[in-house]
């Protein structure tokens, strides 16, 4: 019971810490968010949208890429951005695993975040073809923490490269293209409002590669955290 | 020079398969017609890729373990003739899908997959070139490969199997399931994929042979 609760207490204490630094450097969110309308508002003005004149497939497929996107930019800064001096602190005080917990987790709450706003000013410029909204935040949820899991750990990797920003692009693409095309799948399942079985394919896969990005990431971290 | 007899023996297997290949008779199909010799040339070199990144992985993994130099550049090399066989394996398939589909690029499932497969590997190299230490280069580059090895089951065996695909063996089309009554071309085919895993383990341990030559030149410093 003790170990468990040591485990629990040191992720939280890092979540806390990550939600802490991020409150105090509003700049930051506010980058963030403006990143995501200029986005939005972008794919707006240059398809020139009228209601229906976009087919589900386009719509989806705008819809992952404006969030990839973000969500690439967001993430990166994770460990990218930290300074050496606080990384070896964090090395001192906590276990690479809880630290790589907590990252994961932190950085699906923001994905989350972002997808959601994403989806409310998507529904406000452009439209909202989306039928089955249960199925589609099921997406938008398993998407969050597949694309967090792998870039967390893509990002540590890359902060130890000399050219950081242009290798995290390289190396998390083809990592998150198998979980991208999975979630604009069934993203297409819920614009058209399929049954909902005629997804469970996908969602399946989803989940086991969402599972195994996970397992990948706490096991190797370590090996990354030492240098 | 030492001549060890797996290397003759894949010498001459892959005399028999190119000659064999091209002269032995196969079962007469609509659409593939003689393009299915291709499966000779073609199927062994995705066979070759995948045992190569295997390889790889594996000395990734010990070299995680161990720390030694070696484990590394065995590592770097087996996923450097992986990447060959991938690429030609990429090439012979466009070859086919001229003849077979009327365009090089079809834009199938497995195309793609195969493709994306690649470029994951491509981003390997790419991460080594980044790194000034050596010792970080390798225990780094290790780690991106294991994720890249696991990123890339699901990009070869799974999601081409989730949509509709036209590759051969896929959907109805006729592939190689097709022919297991047909026992002429198995008679090619598996020592095909013997012959380049034998071929490919050879080229791997001449570069690696050569890699390590050349860091104690280095290290001896003339």
């Amino acid at each position: 019971m003790g170990a468990n609760n040591y485990v629990l207490g040191s992720i939280l204490e890092l979540l806390k810490k990550d939600f802490l630094l991020e409150l105090r450097r509003k700049s930051v969110i506010a980058g963030l968010g403006l990143y995501l309308f200029s986005l939005i508002f972008i794919c707006y003005l240059t398809f020139n949208l009228r209601e229906n004149a976009m087919n589900p497939m386009t719509w989806s497929a705008l819809f992952w890429l404006v969030i990839l996107f973000s969500v690439v930019n967001s993430v990166a800064k994770s460990f990218i951005g930290e300074r050496k001096g606080s990384m070896i602190y964090y090395y001192t005080v906590a276990s690479p695993q809880h630290i790589i917990l907590s990252k994961i987790l932190y950085n699906t709450l923001l994905c989350l975040v972002i997808s959601f706003s994403g989806y409310l000013l998507f529904s406000l410029f452009i439209f909202n073809p989306v039928q089955d909204t249960f199925l589609f935040f099921i997406a938008l949820v398993l998407g969050s923490f597949g694309f967090s899991a792998s870039l967390s750990f893509i990002s540590a990797l890359a902060s130890k490269a000399n050219n950081s920003n242009v290798l995290m692009a390289v190396l998390s693409f083809p990592v998150v293209i198998s979980i991208l095309l999975m979630t604009i799948r069934i993203t297409k399942n819920a614009v058209d409002g399929i049954d909902r079985a005629a997804s469970s394919d996908e969602i399946l896969n989803l989940v086991a590669i969402n599972c195994m990005a996970g397992a990948l990431g706490y096991i190797l971290f370590p090996y990354i955290w030492r240098s | 020079m030492k001549v060890t007899w797996w290397k003759l023996l894949a010498i001459i297997l892959l005399l028999y398969v190119h000659v064999g290949g091209m002269l032995m008779g196969v079962p007469r199909l609509n659409i593939l017609n003689e393009t299915i010799r291709a499966l000779y040339f073609h199927v062994p070199m995705w066979f070759g890729m995948v045992l190569m990144y295997t390889l790889s992985v594996y000395y990734a993994i010990k070299h995680l373990r161990s720390s030694s130099k070696e484990d590394d550049i065995k590592s770097v090399e087996y996923a450097n003739v992986g990447t060959v066989f991938g690429i030609l394996g990429m090439l012979t398939g466009m070859l086919w899908a001229h003849y077979a589909w009327g365009t090089f690029w079809h834009g199938d499932p497995k195309q793609t997959g195969a493709a994306i497969a690649l470029l994951v590997y491509f981003a390997y190299f790419v991460l080594r070139g980044s790194f000034e230490n050596h010792e970080q280069r390798a225990r780094l580059s290790s780690v991106y490969n294991i994720f890249a090895y696991a990123a890339m089951i699901p990009l070869l065996f799974i999601i081409p199997r989730l949509s509709s695909s036209m590759h051969p063996g896929n959907g109805g089309n006729p592939g190689f399931n097709a022919y297991d009554l047909d026992s002429r071309m198995r008679l090619i085919f598996y020592p095909a994929v013997i012959a380049w895993f034998l071929m490919g383990v050879w080229i791997a341990m001449i570069r690696i042979r050569y890699r390590k030559v050349n860091e104690r030149i280095l290290e001896s410093g003339v």
